[in-house]
């Protein structure tokens, strides 16, 4: 008899088949990426291994009798306040294993969300709503350095530019896509992104991994991403898009670098990163040519260089305890704009406690950030990128009138393709086949199905914050940025209301 | 005839154009005078071209770049050939640290002793394969988390004696491509699981084809390189960390 | 106490008016009256005011202060502040009425001064440098000397307001007795914080003042945006915003009137899209550097200075605002009713179309320190301001 392994005693999941129903179809077995039907082909019947099932709900979903119900498993612990299931679940895992718990997606852990306790405003008499299905409402957005004043000139009666701007990235609807890398996820949900990015006028982001070929074509709204493995980073992929992002961090994992497991590794990304087939693709820590913030100004033109000052270089940061001070040295080094992940920012691949236990919430990231840009006098020079937790389009609203300049959605527009949040995307099995590069996996979601749905998304999402704009009397989103009148704190303490700038309701 | 320039006066990022100006103009050959901390020269550039350049070229020489081919008779700076692409870059001198960093083919010849973290991150795939040759010592982390390519120390020409060839931590987290030295590490300089292999025929052969070029490039003799046995360090298996997390 | 920071900000409706000669030739306060009270119904007795220009001819170099004050210890620390900051002409009590309706009225008197310059500043003795220590001036009073507050501070002109209906106050502050060739009024309807001398309008900056119906959505935006540029926004009305933004695009940035106005309410995307080339830079260039200064929610807005009056709605027309002229006098208000109250048979009269200034300028030379915001002026501002990110851009220039 080998060691017992504690974990496989206690399944997080029960499936249940409603046998009545069952019509031994077996398609739940081939759903299954995972293994958790079995086919007993003895007794021609069906057999459920709980220990593998990791709730994402593909078999429930694909069942053609709607046979199977995922449950939470019933089996439970006696109650204790303190070691709870996941704790003692956990210490299991890793005494059986000895390794670091992996997890996916953000932040689990219920720490207090900020956009849940503010509320916005609307007219009522004193200055009227506007309709924005009649009335014009202005979502354009311009991401880049703008420099303070304007010089103008006369001539021939008319006034014009003395000098033209630099360039700047225009979006039509302040949402971007985040860094999601091919191998992280599908070749066919980039295909979606990018094809929706570009008839939503806005950017999607390579993430690290590369481009693949039949990408280049949305080079008008790609944004490149430089970090610390530079995989796939080539010139023509520097020159792919309108910007270039360094990732220094992100806030699924402040502090360590990208992760692709070796599972994901196939022969087309081995390919696009120069990597062996079915090794990790690991990104250290930090980018080894930066150890400081005069060697990020180097990379920054560095890279600027490379492209001609054609391209924006946007700087990614994890939101962490100092990154106010963090982001204006990122500014001072020359990056056009700063995106800051907050604690809830999503991933592919991260230790559980990292993800869970490491940066700050980014609202309050923001706010501080936004603050410090503008006390320094260099609010101009950049823009604030807000990405990581942004669930809706008030929370978008709420993102912006906090000072952010525009989002990013990654998890969004990833439910908004199917899927169900299992947090297993690590282990290349997504059976919605969207963070999985297994040739079968990835038929289940073809790119023009992940387009729709993340085109109906952000349209819809567009249309609400039209909506909620015009509710509060402003029709242009320019007028949104910063805006703390809008917005009015439920159940904070002065602290926090303090740090977000924000009043009590009421007041 | 090459065209000359002094760049002693101009800012890199003038340097850089007027370069691309004249390739674009389809000029083919360039002696860069007057080189001492310019950053980012060739940066980017895609094109077949020749350059010598006399004096320190600043960080980041040659980045990203796809063809160029330059020769730097003087010593170069911390970044040399980062995550270049194609071209070769030779050095008549030393290099700073994070020489050919993420560096995805090409090849970088150097003269003398090179930095810390040299050739960290290189990829390869199928015959994209880049070469460093350092001929004199490196420091830590040479070929740390190396994915591909192939890195060769000599150790001949170090201006440290009291050196060793290669720092700590030596190929630290590889999983891809081969380091050979000339002469012997220590063991417990090596990187976490990895142990060094006396070279087979294939190896030979790939050694002497690189080396050739090298001795080319400086006048040397490759019998004398050859004249001491060469080890090689590969990964012990592709995925050194995949034994690091819980499922 | 008037404990400014805590206010907050203000909401309300409003009537205006406003009436220039573009000779500079006097006009009786009767007349602004006449037309402000014509649109009685669109105030609600909680503040009225006028802006006069051209009522200090013979001491037309100095700034004119008009301080109102709680009591007289406040009055004193004015005048304590102003001997030590600013050569002092002349200073008397502004000449008031007893009004019935109107009770406990704050105390008002006025000093003409010119501000003390830092040596090295004076030695150029220019006028930029003059009026940025005078509106800091101003903005310490107000600050600072708790009861006592500048209600205006410009040359050649000033401003009469508080609580009451306009025929009051105008009573109050004897208006019938000034004339001058530029006016404006205000009627005002708020909503909230009655009762603040202050607080009612024309809000004046220097020689800027503002009458402004409507309430801007965007102030939270604005505030902050000027607060960038150093201006404190302390009063927590639109108006305030307005009168800086103003100042802001104009005196400093050199913006001309015209473009000022666009930034303030810019033209729809739909059609800078449709713009020629050069307009189109032009006008992407001003809302996306300008974005925080766009004035968004309904608002007209009547603003003068010591040579024009301008008159501006927002850019969907929420709120009313016409025009007129007759002869070398032009009009502006809520209603034209009020025109036609006070000039029966104008020659023009019509309606602005939304967004679009009407931009009034006397013809040159005919007033003292006139003032002609027409053309685009240098830039005035830190010298990195037109710079971005850290390499000039003449290292691009040269080959
Ligand atoms: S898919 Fe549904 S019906 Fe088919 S075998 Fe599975 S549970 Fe039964
Ligand atoms: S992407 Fe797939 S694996 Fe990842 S959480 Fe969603 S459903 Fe699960």
């Amino acid at each position: 008899m080998g060691t017992p392994q504690f974990a496989s005693f206690y399944p997080d999941f029960y499936i249940e088949r409603l046998w009545e129903k069952c019509i031994k179809c077996r398609r739940c077995v081939k759903e299954c990426s995972y293994g958790a039907h079995i086919w007993d082909e003895k007794k021609k019947t069906l057999l459920e291994d709980h220990t593998k099932c990791v709730g994402c709900h593909r078999c429930e979903a694909m069942c053609p009798t709607k046979a199977i119900i995922i449950r939470r498993h019933p089996s439970e612990f006696r109650e204790h306040a303190l070691w709870t299931p996941w704790f003692i679940k956990n210490i299991y895992k890793q005494a059986d294993q000895g390794g670091v718990l992996l997890t996916s997606t953000g932040c689990a852990l219920p720490f207090k969300n900020y956009f849940d306790h503010l509320v916005l405003d609307a007219c009522q008499v004193t200055n009227p709503p506007i309709d924005p299905l009649r009335e014009p409402m202005e979502l354009r957005t311009y991401i880049g350095p703008k420099p303070e004043a304007l010089e103008i000139e006369e001539v021939n009666g008319k006034f014009r530019l003395k000098k033209k701007l630099p360039p700047l990235i225009k979006l039509e609807v302040p949402i971007m896509f985040a860094a999601m890398s091919y191998g992280a996820i599908s070749l066919h949900v980039h295909q979606g992104l990018a094809r929706a990015a570009r008839d939503l006028g806005t950017l999607y982001n390579t993430g690290e991994g590369g481009l693949h070929a039949s990408l280049y074509e949305y080079g008008s709204n790609t944004i490149v991403q430089c970090a610390s493995g530079r995989f796939g980073l080539h010139v023509d992929y520097l020159k792919a898009g309108v910007a270039i992002e360094i990732k220094i961090g992100q806030g699924a994992k402040p502090g360590i670098g990208g992760h692709l497991p070796g599972e994901k590794v196939t022969e087309e990304i081995s390919k696009t990163r120069m990597i062996p087939v079915g090794s990790d693709a690991l990104s250290p820590a930090p980018h080894h040519d930066i150890y400081s913030i005069e060697d990020l100004r180097g990379l920054i033109y560095a890279l600027k260089e490379a492209t001609e000052y054609k391209k924006l270089v946007f700087v990614k940061i994890a939101a962490v305890h100092n990154v106010a001070a963090i982001a204006s040295g990122i500014v001072r080094a020359g990056a056009d704009a700063v995106v800051i992940d907050g604690l809830k920012g999503g991933t592919g691949a991260a230790p559980t406690m990292f993800r869970d236990y490491i940066g700050i919430p980014i609202e309050l990231a923001i706010s501080a950030v936004d603050k410090r840009l503008r006390e320094e006098g260099i609010r101009h020079r950049t823009s604030i990128i807000a990405s990581g937790g942004i669930r809706s389009s008030a929370d978008v609203v709420k993102a912006i009138a906090l000072g952010a300049d525009a989002v990013y959605i990654g998890t969004a527009a990833l439910i908004a393709v199917g899927c169900t949040m299992c947090q297993r995307c690590y282990t290349g099995k997504c059976p919605w086949g969207i963070a999985t590069n297994n040739p079968e996996l990835i038929k289940r979601l073809p790119p023009e199905v992940a387009y729709e749905k993340i085109y109906n998304l952000v349209k819809a999402w567009a249309h609400e914050i039209k909506e909620m704009l015009g509710a509060m009397g402003i029709n242009s989103i320019e007028s949104l940025k910063g805006n703390r009148d809008k917005l009015r704190a439920v159940g904070l303490t002065k602290e926090e209301m303090e740090i977000l700038e924000v009043k009590h309701a009421g007041e | 005839m090459p065209l000359e320039l002094d760049i002693s006066h101009l800012h890199y990022s003038q340097v850089n154009k007027i370069l691309r100006d004249y390739i674009e103009k389809g000029e083919r050959e360039f002696i860069l005078r007057g080189v001492n901390g310019h950053r980012y020269l060739f940066a980017g550039i895609s094109a077949e071209i020749k350059a010598q350049l006399y004096g320190t070229p600043g960080l980041d020489l040659g980045a990203f770049m796809r063809g160029p081919e330059i020769r730097v008779f003087g010593n170069v700076q911390d970044g040399a050939g980062n995550t270049m692409d194609e071209g070769k870059i030779v050095v008549h001198g030393m290099a700073g640290d994070v020489v050919g960093y993420a560096m995805r083919g090409g090849k970088i010849h150097i003269y003398g002793d090179v930095g810390y973290r040299v050739g960290i991150h290189m990829k390869a795939y199928m015959d994209k394969v880049p070469v460093i040759i350092i001929g004199g010592k490196a420091g830590d982390f040479l070929g740390e988390y190396m994915a591909g390519g192939i890195i060769i120390l000599l150790g001949m020409h170090s201006i440290y004696p009291e050196r060793p060839l290669a720092g700590l931590f030596l190929g630290t987290g590889m999983h891809g491509g081969t380091i050979y030295v000339r002469g012997k590490v220590k063991e417990s300089y090596l990187g976490l699981g990895l142990k060094p292999y006396a070279l087979d025929g294939e190896d030979e052969k790939i050694l002497e084809k690189h080396l050739k070029e090298y001795c080319d490039d400086f006048g040397l003799d490759l019998s004398e390189i050859l004249k001491e046995d060469f080890i090689k360090i590969i990964p012990y298996t592709h995925r050194p960390y995949g034994k690091l997390y819980a499922y | 106490m008037w404990n400014l920071t805590l206010r907050a900000k203000e909401i309300s409706g409003c009537g205006i008016a406003g009436i220039i000669h573009k000779k500079g030739e006097l006009i009786p306060g009767e007349m602004i009256l006449k037309a402000i009270c014509c649109q009685y119904e669109r105030g609600n007795g909680l503040g009225a005011g006028f802006a006069a220009y051209g009522i200090y001819p013979d001491l037309a170099e100095y700034y004119a202060l008009h301080v109102m004050a709680q009591n007289r210890q406040a009055l004193e620390k004015v005048e304590e502040f102003l001997q030590k900051n600013t050569f002092l002409n002349f200073q008397e009590p502004i000449p008031t009425k007893r009004v019935k309706t109107i009770k406990n009225p704050p105390l008002f008197k006025r000093y003409f001064v010119k501000p003390k310059l830092e040596e090295e500043e004076a030695e150029f003795c220019n006028l930029t440098a003059e009026d940025d220590r005078m509106v800091q001036l101003v903005m310490e009073i107000n600050e600072k000397i708790e009861g006592a507050y500048v209600i205006s501070s410009g040359k050649n002109m000033g401003v009469f307001k508080g609580v009451g209906f306009p025929d009051e106050i105008a009573e109050f502050f004897r208006i019938d007795e000034y004339k001058a060739f530029i006016w404006t009024a205000h009627n005002r309807f708020p909503t909230n914080t009655p009762g603040w001398w202050g607080g009612a309008h024309p809000f004046t900056i220097l020689d800027w003042s503002i009458v402004h119906n409507g309430e801007i959505s965007s102030y939270g935006t604005n505030r902050r945006y000027l607060e960038l540029f150093g201006y404190k926004c302390t009063l927590l009305t639109d108006t305030e915003v307005v009168a800086y933004i103003l100042d802001l695009l104009i005196r400093k940035h050199g913006l001309p009137l015209e473009l000022a106005c666009k930034a303030m309410a810019p033209p729809f995307w739909i059609e800078i899209d449709e713009m020629p080339e050069e307009e189109r830079e032009l006008y992407t260039a001003l809302r996306i550097l300008y974005g925080g200064a766009v004035l968004n929610g309904p608002f007209a807005i009547l603003f003068a200075y010591n040579g024009g009056l301008v008159g501006l709605n927002d850019r969907v027309k929420l709120r009313p605002l016409v025009a007129a002229s007759k002869g070398d006098l032009y009009f502006m208000a809520s209603e034209e009713a009020a025109i036609r109250a006070i000039c029966p048979d104008p020659e023009k009269i019509w309606a602005p179309k939304a967004g679009e200034p009407v931009i009034i300028e006397m013809e040159e030379g005919v007033i003292p320190n006139q003032k002609s915001y027409l053309k685009p002026r240098p830039v005035e501002v830190r010298e990195d301001a037109l710079r971005i990110g850290y390499i000039p851009p003449s290292l691009f220039s040269g080959k």
